[in-house]
């Protein structure tokens, strides 16, 4: 199915390059960049507070429930979304209704700024993703020999009997 | 949409469990959190009501160790399962890469089955997805109570796709891990 988001090595580095670049100039706490069913991406700054795989799975559910409101009054999507708190902030930017870029800042920077920015990011990352995504789709790879080689269903198979002994 | 990382090399792959209202979803997923050793699952999240009905759904992460060098993951998900929750279950279904539809066993509950298996199956299409082609297991739980159907009769009605299935007793843990290894498995021969 080619809904799977398969990051290779070169769009891996070029896609974290952007976000600590993002982290830098909004002097954010940390940047993360997750897909629509929930999974994380990538990373930048400090996470070592954060519960990242459950922080990747509610955003998604989060996105994807506020999308359902914007379509109730009409909307396509609300491109973004903002959660204020006492100390700290969460915004959260669609990428191509794919991925999603949440970013969480504190007093040290503002809404406006971080707002400014992602959009700018945003716009740098929906290039890369566009290009993984016709590599996917329409690239030597489709369709042919999976890049896991021939043999993963089978080594997957047995570490799985192992596992569930 | 199962996430293929080249570089981290990880793969994350996203299991619904699936079913009418009470069926024993959660039950499945506690039971497996309770099983899994500490430093192969992560948090699991509930979004459930003060009476511990789904609202939105549950979470957990489960690694399955490390595959051709690839460290894997999987994300199981549950629905809720009552009727006027339908948004919701459309919505955890957007990127799924094996179902688990947990069947209630008892008599009176046969229609409510049909109508959440109906259900599945609209909400999928609606995904993109077509429920012969993906990877999904069928399981007939509850089987502890007095009042319950055959399997013959369950599997007549369910599993007209004569996919793999199981009996299960969910919160005595009968039946859930071989479910899971199941679809695990299917889920990953999807991916090589």
């Amino acid at each position: 199915m080619s809904e799977n988001v398969n990051v290779f090595e070169d769009d891996f580095w070029s896609i974290n390059e952007k976000l600590n670049e993002l982290l830098k100039n909004t002097n954010s706490l940390s940047v993360l960049l997750i897909d629509k069913a929930g999974q994380l991406i990538t990373t930048a700054g400090d996470i070592s507070q954060l519960d990242t795989t459950s922080f990747a799975s509610l955003s998604a559910a989060d996105f994807a429930a506020t999308s359902q409101l914007a379509m109730l009054v009409g909307e396509k999507e609300f491109a973004t979304l903002f959660h204020q708190g006492e100390k700290q902030n969460i915004y959260v930017a669609s990428i191509e209704s794919r991925v999603m870029l949440a970013v969480v800042f504190d007093q040290r920077t503002t809404l406006g700024l971080v707002r400014v920015r992602v959009k700018q990011t945003v716009a740098e990352l929906i290039k890369i993703f566009q290009a993984i995504f016709s590599k996917l789709e329409g690239g030597p790879g489709s369709g042919g020999p999976s890049p896991l080689g021939s043999d993963f269903a089978s080594e997957a198979e047995s570490e799985l009997d192992n596992l569930f002994k | 949409m199962s996430l293929i990382n080249y570089s981290s090399r990880e793969i994350n792959c996203k299991v619904v469990y699936y079913g009418c209202g009470l069926c024993g979803k959660t039950t499945n997923i506690k039971y497996i959190y309770s099983k899994v050793a500490p430093d192969a699952k992560g948090k699991l999240i509930s979004l459930a009501t003060e009476l511990d009905r789904t609202l939105f759904f549950d979470f957990m992460p489960l690694d399955l160790g490390s595959i051709k060098g690839f460290k894997t993951r999987f994300h199981l998900y549950t629905v809720p399962g009552q009727v006027f929750y339908n948004a919701s279950r459309k919505l955890i279904l957007k990127g799924v890469d094996g179902v688990v539809f947990v069947a209630d066993s008892q008599v009176e509950r046969l229609d409510a089955n049909v109508e959440s298996i109906a259900n599945l199956q609209d909400n999928l299409a609606e995904n993109g997805f077509n429920i012969e082609n993906i990877p999904f297991v069928i399981q007939y739980n509850k089987r502890d109570l007095p009042n319950i159907a055959s399997v013959d009769e369950l599997r007549s009605q369910l599993n007209k796709w004569g996919v793999p299935d199981f009996e299960s007793v969910a919160h005595q843990g009968y039946g859930v891990f071989e479910t899971l290894k199941e679809v695990a498995k299917k889920v990953l021969k999807n991916l090589g």
